[in-house]
């Protein structure tokens, strides 16, 4: 193995990129750990915000509409870099202040904690459009179906519409994991040690940008491949009973 | 209206023996009226064929009786229980709808299965979920059920893999899964191949010969002849004529459906 290395020119490469203190490996890893955390984190916070916001679109009173239109256009309208900071700082200020308000002192923000609220609240907006799209897809005569035979709302909800809107959901909601976890990046402008922070840091110090930018790629590129083996083991979940257009249908 | 005599409830006289009564029901589509006052009584054991041409508002008159279209006034009664309606006429106790409508079944002219359930899961769905059976219990009357409408072999098959005739099979077990006081059929065969009709009218000719409470809307006017003891005829809204089966077919006052059975015949 060593030797391959050698040959190959890489000894010094593995040498830096290794887990053990003189390596930055280990810093890495860390930070790929605070991204996914941070990306999960979101993805689920706007999964959240998607499914209230979605039945909020599509059955709302006039007022509630207005205000999830306002919600989507806008976060939808702005990059997601200037929304980092706005959400970033605002929301960390309001909280301090609120809370030397109440006569406590200035509250430490955990990063994980800021970085979830603060993508999930631009994923929620991406997440209603998909889930309003998926749910109107849906033939209403299921929904109605569950109606006749005395179902309430909500079971109807959990029962019904979201088992048969998942699998026009999933390819959307893939896009914005596979978002959500690139996303995440963005937050080593505010200071938070994810893994492009964590890569910048051990590159600056070593001066070995091109190895350590590749191998955060690598890490980046493991998680798109393995987020595509478990969203297309979502989806062949979620399109049960559908019969698949490439086998032969008579 | 030669009918009105035999529409007209009698809330005094065994108001046990009703299954249904609808009175003086009234359903517009923004202008559209599309029931301008339509009265109706089925005893429980009754089969009341619902005939009429396209738009003569026979579905909207059937979707209202589980309030699936909101009336626009009148009054409904099912098993006695009158169904509390606002001003506007939707109901206006959630509960007591939802509880009303697990006793009425309904099948539906596109099925509506649940395509992302097996045939069996459709069928305990309800009662495992909305009446609170144990599963093991539903599922073995869910088998029974499926044997019955010849689908024991498919219970564990998704719907869009089986002929519409299957489908509708299914969704007739789905229904009688909840063991409903009455059962509202929607024309079930209308979305049928022609060879797959019979297969399910034969299903609903034996739940009629068990004396199963039926509405049935259809266009089968053969079938509806052979298996109601009451036939209704919707004309524009209203109740032009009704009466058993051999006076309405075999001896039609009204030119407008004598019109109309001459024209489907």
């Amino acid at each position: 193995m060593e030797l391959i290395l050698e040959t190959l020119g890489l000894a010094e490469s593995a040498q830096l990129l290794s887990l053990s203190p003189p390596g930055w490996g280990a810093n890495l890893l860390r930070g790929l750990v605070n991204s996914l955390k941070i990306a999960f984190g979101a993805f689920g916070f706007g999964l959240l915000i998607g499914l209230f916001g979605a039945y909020g679109k599509l059955y709302g009173g006039p007022v509630l509409r207005d205000l999830l239109a306002i919600y989507t256009t806008v976060i939808r309208a702005v990059p997601e870099l200037v929304l980092i900071l706005i959400l970033y700082y605002v929301g960390t200020d309001l909280i301090n202040k609120a809370s030397s308000a109440l006569g406590y002192g200035r509250i430490e923000i955990s990063g994980v904690v800021a970085g979830i609220w603060v993508l999930g609240i631009v994923q929620g907006a991406y997440s209603i459009e998909v889930l309003r799209g998926a749910i109107q897809a849906v033939p209403p005569g299921q929904i109605e179906a569950a109606r006749a035979f005395g179902m309430p709302p909500i079971m109807t909800m959990w029962r019904v519409t979201i088992p048969a809107m998942m699998s026009f959901a999933t390819p959307g909601l893939a896009n914005l994991w596979l978002i959500a976890t690139k996303d995440t990046a963005l937050l080593a402008i505010v200071g938070f040690s994810e893994l492009t922070l964590e890569t910048r840091q051990a590159a600056s110090s070593t001066r070995a940008y091109f190895t350590f930018f590749l191998a955060a790629g690598a890490l980046y590129l493991i998680v798109t491949l393995c987020s595509g083996v478990v969203f297309a083991w979502i989806e062949k979940w979620a399109r049960r009973g559908q019969p698949s257009l490439r086998e032969d249908r008579t | 209206m030669p009918t009105a005599a035999s529409a007209k409830p009698s809330p005094e006289s065994d108001t046990l023996g009703e299954a249904i009564q609808v009175e003086d029901l009234h359903k517009s589509f923004g202008s559209l009226e599309v029931l301008k006052g339509v009265s109706l009584n089925a005893h429980k054991g009754d089969v009341v064929a619902i005939i009429g041409g396209s738009g003569s508002g026979k579905s909207t008159m059937l979707r209202c009786i589980n309030f699936l279209e909101t009336p626009t006034s009148g009054k409904i009664t099912i098993d006695g229980e009158q169904v509390e309606m606002n001003a506007d006429g939707s109901p206006a106790n959630r509960r007591q709808i939802e509880r009303i409508r697990t006793r009425l079944a309904m099948v539906f002219q596109q099925f509506n299965l649940w395509t992302h359930r097996t045939l069996l899961e459709n069928v305990i769905e309800v009662p495992v979920h909305v009446l609170k059976v144990p599963r093991t219990e539903a599922i073995a009357q869910a088998r029974i059920l499926l044997d019955r409408v010849g689908l024991g072999d498919k219970a564990d098959t998704f719907p869009a893999y089986l002929s519409g005739g299957q489908q509708q099979r299914a969704a007739i077990a789905r229904a009688l899964a909840v063991d409903p006081n009455v059962m509202l059929f929607d024309e079930p065969t209308s979305a049928l191949d022609p060879e797959l009709v019979g297969e399910v009218l034969t299903v609903i000719r034996d739940l009629a010969a068990e004396g199963r409470t039926m509405l049935l809307v259809t266009h089968e006017m053969k079938f509806a002849r052979e298996v109601a003891n009451h036939v209704v005829y919707l004309f524009e809204g209203r109740i032009e004529e009704q009466g058993p089966p051999a006076e309405v077919f075999g001896n039609p006052q009204s030119a407008r459906l004598k019109q109309f059975l001459s024209s489907v015949a």
